[in-house]
């Protein structure tokens, strides 16, 4: 592991702050999107895209990049900025999220969008998916990892601990697979609808090694993605406790922002709200 | 006459074309034996992937491996694919990702385990999901040489191999290709399209029809979908009256494409045999199992006497 220079959390930081904007942004634009759960995956979304991925916006199907599934597609809003500001494509196409000939579809499509990795959207498949690509690599000796970011809601489905069976059947140490531990689904909190606690010890029970962490908490992102990648014998699973709706206040824990749009005086609202954020890092990043 | 183990054939067709191709890799939901996937396991361990009792892993994590630039056979029975549609349609077809499913123990195949076993819409199923393409085999022949065409093919597909030993049709130079029917009998009067062991039992069944004056098309029409559309024109327009013939239901399998196909072409005669909407029975052989359930070379020759007769009331 290495150490993460002040800088670059703070630099990271920030940028997870613009994407919380611009997703908001898309979501209002359109009408429709899933702002909780975009939101709680910024700084996990962020970590992976701007640094910590081994992947070139220049070369989106170059070989032997690493793969971001990204399970709970719903959050794709968030992904979309990430890859746009990340050189994928340009920020401007954001605008067309969901317009009928848009390259950016409802959840992500891997033959439409540059940088999107595997066609997601119906929860439980990317555990199952990546345990297949680490295969492949292994295969044709092509030297990458896959992280898949899923839901805790997702963590109900059947398919993702059949997945999750048959990565730690094969000890796919180049797979991590981060939770999004957000605590809220559709229709309420998890532990209403479906208790899915203790999380962590079904993963262990699984096989994986498992990290805890503050997922809204970049620099301890940053570092268990880190350990995840020298663990050697095992596929890791990195729980991360976020809050839904993160860095709006209103939308904080709130059940109801997981598949709502924010309607213009509350877009209004939030954005002030983020503006501010991203303005107190001063002027040193565009 | 003899007969031949379609899913044996399968089975040493598939190792053998790993041998050539070390792309392939072959994927099983716990019924490796049963499938015959065992010879691919035995010659190439590193590319064999038992993945236990789980249908819907099974399908997502064949997807994982064409991902990442392998071509995976994914094997379990028929029946068991239904379990995973959703994952079939969103990392299969959606995402086009390279991924043979073969589906085996088809129809009433697997007669000994009766009808939680059997299986009468698996094409239905599948031939309604965009992007991947239909295919049943009639006997170990086609078995054998539809291997490397379906590992070949570019795009997601869904082989249907029935569980029995079936009377061999084909000789060595016959060469299936995906969306092409093979017309195996010449005829004028009607036309049998069949799939699957019904080829066999519709060219039975145009022998008998020829000794009453009757002389009728046989067509293997292997690929239900996409379906050679120019060899159903052909026949249509040579007798006006068709017969279908599959170890499926009649809603939504071949007979259910031909109708479609037909009834945007030129409406026209049609007869279906195949298992008239309904859940079967457990049986100790297959053969009484399919004439019991209205499949029989007798159905077939009736079917197309009544076939014949519709057309000409119709010409008259």
């Amino acid at each position: 592991m290495v150490y993460h220079p002040d800088s670059l959390v703070r630099e990271l930081d920030k940028i997870a702050q613009i994407l919380r904007l611009d997703a908001l942004e898309m979501i209002h634009r359109r009408g429709a999107g899933h702002p909780g759960g975009s939101l709680s995956a910024s700084e996990i979304i962020t970590a992976l895209v701007f640094h910590h991925l081994r992947i070139d916006p220049k070369r989106p199907n170059w070989e032997e990049r690493d793969r971001f599934i990204l399970s709970k597609g719903h959050a794709c809003s968030l992904l979309y900025a990430a890859l746009a500001r990340r050189g994928f494509f340009p920020v401007e196409e954001l605008k067309t999220w969901g317009e009928i000939g848009s390259r950016l579809q409802g959840h992500p499509d891997r033959l439409k969008t540059p940088g999107i990795d595997m066609t997601t959207g119906m929860e439980g498949h990317g555990v199952a998916v990546g345990a297949g690509l680490c295969i492949a690599a292994r295969r044709k000796n092509l030297n990458f990892r896959v992280y898949v970011l899923v839901g805790d809601g997702e963590c109900q489905c059947g398919v993702l601990w059949e997945g999750a069976m048959i990565a730690s059947k094969y000890h796919l140490s180049e797979l991590t697979v981060i939770v999004d531990r957000n605590y809220v689904q559709l229709d309420g909190p998890t532990h209403e609808i479906l208790p899915i606690d203790p999380l962590v010890d079904k993963w262990k029970a699984f096989n994986f090694a498992t990290i805890e962490i503050d997922g809204n908490n970049m620099r301890q992102v940053l570092d268990a993605l880190d350990i995840a990648d020298e663990i050697r014998d095992k596929p890791t699973v990195i729980i991360a406790h976020t809050v839904k709706g993160k860095g709006v206040s209103f939308m904080e824990g709130e059940a109801k922002w997981h598949g709502k749009p924010p309607n213009k005086e509350e877009f209004a609202k939030a954005s002030e709200e983020l503006k501010r954020r991203i303005h107190s890092y001063g002027e040193e990043i565009d | 006459m003899e007969k031949k183990s379609i899913r044996k054939a399968y089975g040493h067709a598939l190792a053998d074309y790993g041998a050539e191709n070390t792309d392939v890799a072959v994927v099983v939901a716990d019924v490796s034996a049963s499938v015959q996937t065992r010879f691919f396991a035995e010659k190439f361990p590193e590319r064999f992937f038992n993945v236990g009792i789980t249908e819907q892993a099974l399908v997502d994590f064949a997807a994982g491996l064409a991902l990442g630039g392998m071509i995976p056979f994914a094997n379990t029975f028929a029946v068991l694919f239904l379990r995973a549609a959703e994952q079939i349609r969103t990392s299969v077809a959606y995402a086009k990702t390279n991924v043979k499913l073969v589906g085996s123990y088809s129809g009433l195949s697997d007669y000994k385990d009766g009808p939680t076993h059997n299986i009468e819409c698996d094409i239905a199923v599948m031939r309604s999901i965009p992007n991947i393409a239909v295919v049943e085999v009639a006997d170990a022949v086609e078995a054998e040489k539809m291997v490397p065409e379906v590992a070949e093919y570019d795009g997601p597909v869904y082989l249907r191999l029935s569980r029995s030993e079936a009377p061999i049709i084909f000789d060595e130079n016959y060469e299936p290709k995906i969306g092409k029917a093979a017309i195996i009998r010449d005829g004028s009067d009607v036309a049998l399209i069949a799939s699957g062991v019904m080829v066999y039992r519709c060219l039975k069944a145009a022998e008998n029809l020829a000794r009453m004056g009757i002389d009728a098309y046989v067509v293997n029409m292997s690929t239900i979908k996409p379906l050679d559309l120019n060899v159903v024109q052909k026949v249509a327009a040579d007798t006006g009256a068709i017969v279908t013939a599959e170890d499926h239901s009649v809603i939504g399998g071949l007979g259910g494409a031909i109708a479609e196909a037909l009834g945007e072409m030129k409406p026209m005669v049609l007869e279906r045999i195949g298992i008239r909407d309904t859940f079967t029975e457990t049986s100790r052989s297959y053969d009484a199992l399919l004439d019991h359930y209205g499949m029989s070379v007798e159905d077939i020759v009736k079917a197309a006497q009544r076939a014949v007769k519709r057309n000409r009331q119709i010409h008259i």
